[in-house]
């Protein structure tokens, strides 16, 4: 459809949110107690930040949790039986104020959750997920938007996307049919563009992905791999704070005969990830692990599934406790 | 079938052959009809197996495609899963999502010589394939099995290993390790290599299938290579670590390629242009 | 910290270590830790009181112990962690030199173990201060305001194990939460198995924690773990009189038996 862009007051903003929340879940970013960004479902307009410039986990949650379950089961020997998961009862969610990194992290999910046999888990929760983003005003030295082919103002993934003015008052995009409907259920608060100016952030651009894609197309031996991550120490926060990495673990848990099968989130950088059963392991050690991150996100993934696996939103190296940085690393692998 | 792609099919144990002290067969029937006349597979293909409160496991669909009505799987006890298996009895269920990944080529193997090679409990892998063949004898030429375990109670399919001995239109040849003999062994004595050294199998208009224990196959494309083997005639299977089947966990990621929709079949023409984390 | 680079460098050229492990600032000006192979690279090492990541974990990892004989920069936790370490077989205390930092950042001289149990026996051992009063807050709490505590703490936590990875102290190739049969410790991240693994990591580490801080200070999500610990570090002491890390020899409070052991919990 034919985007267009209006303004939206500040006071508006408030009334929309509002009548988002009288009627449907909003998955909405507001500071904790401990200082930690985090998202909620529907929590108080006041308590929603629009100041955040990354929530510290990333917002893949609403459409792969960490924990979903896939059916449920009586393990009774010949009498076993199945019951599925009813998938029509997956609710109507919408994102509210996440940026356009998360956003964008979406249409790669997509491209790993859809392509060839598509995950109706996947699909049905992006289907019923509506998102109003929120342009960056903000950032930091984590952030490498620009250096994956976006930025702070992307539009990829938004229904909406706001953009906050110099007076406080927002543009915004209406992106989609999704986005239009949400403006239509709220036609008053939105009003004829001002020739305010839009405060978007700048985001410096540390490499171009796309000559590491090419440089890693060779690098598989390079001594790099073992050089640089000597200090990783093997934990899966970098994948489990990403908004692309999608990797999952499949697990039953029982009580008596009932029980259920569900998939978690995990990750490549862990060492049992590729243990087979016979003790042997491809990938055995850290240096290995670390390599397959990076490949996989910026080489396999072009390849394969036409995506980037990363959008640049600077998690991963902020939440390390060791500083693997990864735009560090493009930036050097870049040069080899 | 709903859009829930993890939800398995309910099989029922049908039969079950104790094949060595801890691996199994069983035969599994669809317990709905509905589902068993939908079913179709190839050769080479595989399944995850599971018991509810468990979790799955991986393996190939050991019987062949030319025989409907069931499947069959071979596994050893050696994790959660297949130890949970091995503790059921005819008439339990088993759950079965499957099948998937790719298969052998056997439609451009016709006319063709094969020669299969296996070691140990990788024989169960290419039972689909070496079944499927002989069911379909008259499209091929020579068929030679060379199938070698530590033990001769390591070998599988002993009744089966019978019938191919006895059919003059396969060439079966069984071999154990050294030490692993029985008094009354009447196969060869050595490792499977060396076996196929001396067998010195042509490499003309033939087609090597090669599957087993990582040693084995390291020690046995030398062999092949020797014999004039072609690596593009050269065809074996992955075992990477699986969990979805289906290209989305990341388990199986090798290079560009997932094991799971990109094999389990590979030449080693494929191989070759691999990443070594198989 | 002159004296840090000039000792390592000495150490590298004169081929008594292969590795030196360190801290060094990364372009970000991140405090991270460093490997030096290179004597000309050691002047990279730095140290001051931004460096309090626990080194002592590369002392039991495959590519690091690859290099060969390691040199270490060593504060009081790294030194304890190394005595556990050693304690528990899982270092020689041949395999490596410590390049001891004293409380006010100077290079200590740790020519060898007894010089270094010395100078642990001399230190205060007890929880960082810090960490007492965060402590003495929670201790304020009856039973169920605790629990509720942790609860909401732990409904955070995603399972990443950072807290694990990054502890010295948790070097077991396969640890009990990997173990599957049986499956003692859920794998989903809800709060019931989340609560289950952090108390079962509090219970391996009491009498084993050295108090760094390393888990609390790996986690992602900010769930002080390592009050668990400490508080375990606390009650072992207040029942044993005993505190981790302070000899090569020591025997792991809670698995070992001695006849005049309290047993009031025997009714």
């Amino acid at each position: 459809m034919e985007t267009t862009r209006k303004l939206i007051r500040k006071q508006s903003v408030e009334k929309l949110y509002n009548a988002l929340t009288s009627n449907r879940q909003v998955y909405a970013p507001v500071v904790a107690a401990d200082k930690q960004i985090e998202y909620r479902y529907n929590p108080g307009f006041a308590e929603v930040t629009f100041g955040h410039i990354r929530s510290t986990l990333s917002v893949k949650n609403v459409v792969f949790p960490k924990v979903e379950n896939l059916f449920f089961y009586t393990n009774a020997r010949s009498e076993s039986t199945i019951t599925d998961i009813d998938m029509s009862r997956i609710p109507e969610v919408v994102l509210w104020g996440a940026h356009p990194c998360d956003n964008a992290a979406f249409d790669t999910l997509r491209s790993i959750f859809c392509w060839d046999i598509k995950d109706e888990f996947f699909s049905k929760r992006l289907e019923k997920l509506a998102v109003i983003g929120l342009s960056c005003h903000l950032s930091d030295e984590y952030c490498f938007c620009t250096s994956v082919g976006l930025s702070p103002d992307s539009k990829k993934g938004s229904d909406i996307l706001l953009s906050l003015l110099k007076n406080g008052d927002y543009h915004a995009d209406i992106l989609t049919e999704k986005g239009n409907e949400i403006v239509k259920s709220a036609a008053d608060l939105f009003e004829t563009v001002s020739d305010e100016k839009e405060v978007i952030t700048e985001v410096k651009q540390k490499f171009s992905h796309e000559q590491v894609t090419s440089k890693l197309s060779a690098a598989f031996e390079h001594p790099f791999w073992v050089e640089n991550s000597l200090r990783c120490i093997g934990c899966g926060a970098c994948a489990y704070v990403c908004p692309t990495c999608a990797c999952f673990d499949i697990q039953d848990e029982t009580r008596g005969k009932n029980g259920k099968r569900y998939r978690s989130w995990d990750s490549c950088g862990f060492g049992l990830f590729t243990l087979h059963t016979s003790g042997h392991n491809p990938r055995e050690v850290q240096s290995q692990r670390w390599r397959q991150r990076i490949m996989h996100k910026f080489s396999y993934m072009p390849e394969r599934n036409e995506s980037l696996g990363c959008v640049g939103c600077g998690r991963c190296s902020s939440g390390c406790p060791v500083d693997m940085n990864i735009a560090e690393q493009l930036e050097a692998l870049q040069n080899i | 079938m709903s859009d829930n792609i993890y939800k398995p099919y309910l099989m029922e144990i049908e039969n079950i052959v104790e094949e060595t002290p801890d691996v199994r067969t069983f035969r599994l029937k669809f317990k709905n009809n509905e589902d068993a006349e939908k079913f179709v597979f190839k050769a080479g293909q595989f399944g995850e197996y599971s018991v509810l409160g468990e979790g799955e496991s991986t393996f190939c669909v050991a019987s062949s495609p030319t025989r409907k009505g069931y499947i069959e799987c071979t596994f050893r006890k050696a994790g959660r899963v297949t130890n949970a298996l091995a503790n059921l009895e005819i008439g339990d269920t088993v759950g079965f999502r499957g099948p998937y990944g790719n298969t052998f080529p056997v439609e451009q193997w016709e006319g063709k010589n094969l020669l299969y090679i296996a070691g140990g409990i990788a024989l169960p892998p290419m039972r689909c394939v070496i079944w499927n063949t002989i069911d379909l004898r008259d499209k091929y030429r020579d068929i030679t099995i060379v199938y070698g375990a530590r033990t001769v109670s390591d070998l599988v399919y002993k009744n089966e290993l019978k019938e191919w001995e006895d059919r003059p239109d396969i060439k079966l040849i069984t071999t154990v390790d050294p030490g692993g003999q029985t008094p009354d062994w009447k196969g060869e004595i050595g490792f499977v290599p060396l076996v196929l050294e001396k067998l010195a199998p042509s490499s003309e208009n033939t087609v090597a299938v090669l599957c087993g224990p990582p040693v084995m196959i390291k020690f046995t494309m030398p062999v092949l290579k020797k014999l004039g083997f072609q690596d593009k005639d050269i065809y074996t299977t992955l075992e990477n670590r699986m969990k979805c089947g289906f290209g989305k966990c990341g388990r199986c990621n090798v290079g560009k390629l997932f094991v799971c929709k990109d094999g389990p079949v590979f030449s080693y023409e494929e191989i070759l242009t691999l990443p070594e984390e198989y | 910290m002159d004296n840090l680079v000039k000792r390592a460098k000495e150490l590298l050229e004169n081929k008594t270590v292969q590795v030196v492990i360190g801290y060094e600032a990364g372009p970000t000006g991140v405090i991270r830790p460093a490997f030096i192979t290179d004597p000309e690279k050691a002047g990279k090492l730095i140290y001051n009181d931004k460096c309090d990541q626990n080194l002592a974990v590369y002392l039991t990892k495959k590519e690091v112990k690859n290099f060969g004989k390691m040199a270490i920069v060593a504060t009081l936790p790294v030194m304890r962690s190394i005595m556990m370490l050693i304690s528990e077989q899982q270092l020689f205390a041949e395999s490596i030199v410590v390049l001891g930092i004293s409380a006010d950042g100077n290079l200590l001289d740790i020519a060898d173990i007894n010089i270094m149990q010395g100078y642990i026996e001399k230190s205060d051992l007890s929880n960082p201060e810090k960490y007492k009063a965060l402590l003495a807050e929670l201790n304020k709490l009856n039973p169920e305001e605790k629990f509720a505590y942790w609860q909401k703490e732990l409904s955070k936590c995603i399972k990443c194990y950072a807290c694990r990875q990054a502890c010295p102290m948790c070097y077991c190739t396969r640890c009990t939460v990997e173990v599957n049969q049986p499956q003692w410790i859920p794998v989903q991240a809800n709060t019931h198995g989340n609560m289950e693994w952090h108390i079962l990591r509090a219970m391996h580490l009491a009498g084993r924690c050295i108090s760094c801080g390393e888990c609390g200070r790996a986690c992602p999500v900010g769930i002080p773990c390592h009050l668990l610990t400490m508080q375990l570090t606390d009650q072992v002491y207040t029942y044993f009189k005993v505190y981790a890390g302070t000899s090569d020899k020591m025997n792991s409070v809670l698995s070992t038996f001695e006849p005049n052991d309290k047993e009031s919990f025997i009714i």
